[in-house]
């Protein structure tokens, strides 16, 4: 036995958090990875290419930005990583692999890189770089496929492999050419914008139904996020508030005009909402940091998604929505701060 | 000139006097104006041969038969002159008749404008007597999405809606006999309708929009008159 | 804004060069921002842009050194602006009487010229001071600045945008345009990256022991 005893003396906090960033990271990346293999499970080796392209340009783009300036942040803190694989989900499994390229690159630069790097980011950067493409390439990102087509597993979506810098071959023709045109091409979204033709809730819910040019199922993503939210990994506060002012939206204006808009369900399992609501607009750099704040924003992220697909010009909203909501996140926290401990005596002592 | 605050007097040894400053605003103004005048009178001679030769362009772009125009202007409430120098009254109709090389009228063009997708887009569009038909369009301006709305001018599908659009009038020429709709691609059955280009509705409605607009004012006052411009030596 | 102490008044080849690089009106001094990021769409535009900008310069800062004597001061900025409206009024008929084309495709650009702080700030910081010969060198190297800096945004923006430089196809048939680059955003990607590449190239340049780089802030302006 030692006659000294070392007492150490540390600033606190003294109490070490069982979690570090690099850990909330791993556990998103590993709930991405199943929603990724429904991906790949839907659309084939186009939509393997594509994540492994995408996620591969974000990672490149974070080394060089890293090694450039003397920013904060490594690869392995797997938020490039997050950003390429939800870039991905957002992307059509088509979407030429040079374009992808493009995507990632301006999701990590102008999304991240020129504000600081990881945690000084204003906007969500998968969310930056698909602004960015929707508006460099909107025909190929409004270019869906139908999902579960045979041969998916040994045949590339034409478009994919698209050269550099090349317009992409036309997707309809190569459906032709397969006698697949009759299958749906578009997202039901913009078939229910153009053309008026609504989708069955519970086949988007579980993306199951082949032939739908949908994303992964939204059921399984809500179950990841339950996942995550359990395990304390990212605050369920937020996707309740996306999905609930949505809904209620929604409902509202069903219920004032029946038969101009579907009801709420279409709108909650439709398009990109969930994928947004459970894993971008809950990106802890770029939403506030206040209970109160994180109502608000979500609140504001349902209502402008559900007002931009009814009454935008694009039939998705959730994008722009959760960028608005980011760009709001400072605004909105000036006016939800909780009261500092003992300010309210001391404002109360004042007023006497 | 201030005529007040006082308080604040400028600490310069001298203070400039009122004649030395119109003089020096009097001296510039002169030179410059004079410098303006002098570039105008050199310039007006190749902008007006200019802008004669871009709507010459324009005009046989949609009646490519003809081989020279003449403008006309219909006043309103008031007859088919021959545009004339000076600006027409407000509301006036203005088109551009076109002969072909043996002075014979070839066709009529006119401007048809709607509201598109980003600003107003401006169409010249032509229209052939003997078929009573429109058979040719062309952009005069437009701010449309690159990529998506200037498809009006590459859409080989859309263009060939102008071929032969209908544009008879009614029976007792007050009206077009039937209205021009742009109506959804693929669905057009009718030769006054036009189909649409799938993902640039709005610009393609636009278009719709300004030739049955202008077709609507112009048409019923122009027809009676057709004669009037048969034939070019008559002018 | 340093002024050089003035005093040899010839007109000399750094006083041309100070326009072009140093103090670039673009990348430098970043001034004249409503053209340069609303006309760039194509390299021909950016060219057209930038001499008209050049001649409008040169020609008001020669003629306003030429009367810098007999302007008293107070009337100064008046007389400025009547003789750099002159010279934007004869470019837009010298445009007109050239090419319609690009006279529609320049727009209402050409006329806002007159309201271009780039060229007011001449007038006022240089023109004002130096002999007529010594005014045009410099008006002459700051609007040829200007130019290259608006041609090295439309060169890329149409490249990217249309897939063409000076309207010489450079990929074949099957580009992809990239809309974004010929819609005002582009405007703002491409000049933002130019000046993040000069910002670390001068900072690279001061600190050539250390590789990391911390982006000077950049002298913001109208």
């Amino acid at each position: 036995m030692s006659s000294t005893t070392k007492v150490e003396i540390r600033s606190g906090p003294h109490i070490k958090g069982p979690r570090t960033v690099e850990q909330i990271m791993l556990n998103v990346v590993g709930s991405l990875m199943f929603v990724c293999a429904f991906f790949i499970y839907q659309y084939g080796i186009s939509a393997a290419a594509s994540i492994c392209v995408i996620t591969a340009a974000c990672l490149l783009t974070e080394h060089f930005f890293v090694r450039l300036g003397g920013q904060s942040g490594t690869l392995s803190d797997w938020s490039a990583t997050i950003t390429g694989l939800l870039l991905a989900l957002t992307l059509p499994p088509g979407f030429p692999l040079w374009m992808g390229v493009v995507a990632g690159f301006s999701a990590i630069a102008l999304g991240k890189a020129i504000f600081g790097g990881i945690g000084h980011n204003v906007f969500n950067p998968a969310l930056v770089g698909r602004a960015f493409v929707q508006a460099a390439f909107p025909t190929a990102i409004a270019t869906y496929t139908p999902s579960f087509l045979p041969g998916r597993f040994t045949e590339f979506i034409p478009s994919t492999l698209a050269l550099p810098l090349m317009t992409p071959a036309d997707a309809l023709t190569w459906l032709h050419d397969k006698q697949l045109d009759a299958l749906a091409a578009a997202t039901p979204l913009a078939r229910w914008k153009f053309e008026g033709v609504l989708a069955s809730s519970w086949d988007l819910a579980t993306s199951l139904s082949g032939h739908m040019a949908v994303g992964p199922s939204p059921l399984l993503i809500l179950l990841c996020g339950v996942y995550l939210a359990t395990r304390r990994f990212m605050d369920w506060r937020i996707p309740v508030a996306v999905l609930g002012s949505a809904a209620l939206a929604a409902l509202a204006l069903h219920a004032v005009y029946g038969s101009r808009y579907p009801d709420p369900s279409f709108m909650l399992f439709s398009g990109g909402l969930i994928l947004g609501a459970v894993y971008m607009a809950t990106d802890m750099a770029t939403s506030p940091a206040t209970p109160r704040g994180m109502w608000l924003y979500g609140a504001l992220i349902g209502l402008l998604t559900v007002l931009i697909r009814y009454y935008g010009g694009l039939p998705e909203g959730i994008m722009y929505a959760i960028l608005i909501g980011n760009a709001a996140t400072p605004l909105i926290e000036r006016i939800s701060q909780p009261e500092a401990f003992g300010t309210a005596v001391k404002r109360r002592e004042k007023e006497k | 000139m201030s005529c007040h605050a006082p308080q604040a007097a400028p600490p310069a040894a001298q203070i400039t006097s009122t004649f030395t400053l119109i003089r020096a605003l009097g001296i510039v103004a002169g030179i410059c104006g004079l410098i303006i005048v002098t570039s105008y009178q050199l310039t007006l001679p190749a902008a007006q041969a200019n802008r004669r030769l871009a709507t010459e362009r324009a005009v046989f772009k949609v009646l490519p038969e003809a081989k020279s125009i003449a403008e006309f202007h219909i006043p309103p409430g008031g007859a088919l002159t021959p545009a004339g120098s000076g600006d027409p009254p407000p509301g006036t109709l203005k088109f551009y008749a076109a002969y072909d090389g043996a002075g014979q009228l070839a066709g009529i063009a006119a401007e048809g404008a709607a509201r598109g997708y980003a600003d107003t887009v401006r169409i010249m569009f032509g229209y052939s007597p003997s078929c009573q038909c429109v058979v040719g369009i062309g952009v005069v301006s437009m701010r449309e999405t690159p990529g998506i709305g200037d498809k009006i001018i590459t859409d080989k599908d859309f263009i060939a809606n102008f071929k032969a659009l209908d544009v008879r009038l009614n029976d007792d020429m007050t009206a077009l006999a039937n209205e021009i709709k742009t109506v959804k691609r693929g669905t057009k059955t009718q030769l006054w309708q036009i189909d649409a280009i799938s993902g640039a509705t709005i610009t393609s409605r636009a278009v719709g929009k300004g030739i049955n607009d202008a077709a609507q004012a112009l048409l019923p006052k122009l027809v009676p008159n057709l004669d009037k411009l048969s034939d070019r030596s008559k002018q | 804004m340093s002024f050089p102490g003035v005093q040899d008044t010839r007109p000399n080849w750094d006083e041309f060069m100070e326009g072009i690089w140093q103090r670039n009106p673009v990348f430098v001094m970043v001034l004249g921002m409503c053209p340069t990021l609303a006309v760039t769409v194509s390299a021909i535009n950016s060219i057209s842009m930038g001499l008209a900008t050049t001649f409008v310069l040169a020609a008001s800062c020669w003629l306003v050194s030429l009367m810098r004597k007999m302007i008293p001061k107070e009337v100064r900025i008046a007389t400025y602006i009547v003789i750099i409206a002159t010279f934007v009024t004869v470019t837009d008929y010298a445009i007109q009487a050239i090419s319609l084309e690009m006279y529609e495709a320049l727009g209402a650009y050409i006329q806002l010229i007159v309201a271009n702080c780039l060229v007011l700030g001449r007038a006022e910081a240089h023109a004002a001071r130096f002999p007529p010969m010594a005014a045009l060198f410099n008006a002459t190297g700051m609007g040829l600045g200007f130019t290259l800096g608006l041609v090295m945004i439309g060169g890329v923006r149409e490249i990217l945008g249309s897939g063409t430089l000076l309207g010489v196809p450079l990929f074949g048939a099957d580009f992809q345009p990239w809309v974004v680059m010929v819609l005002p955003p582009g405007g703002f990607f491409v000049m933002g990256a130019w000046l993040l590449l000069f910002a670390i190239y001068r900072a690279r340049k001061q600190r050539p022991d250390k590789p990391g780089i911390k982006p000077d802030a950049v002298k913001q302006a109208s």
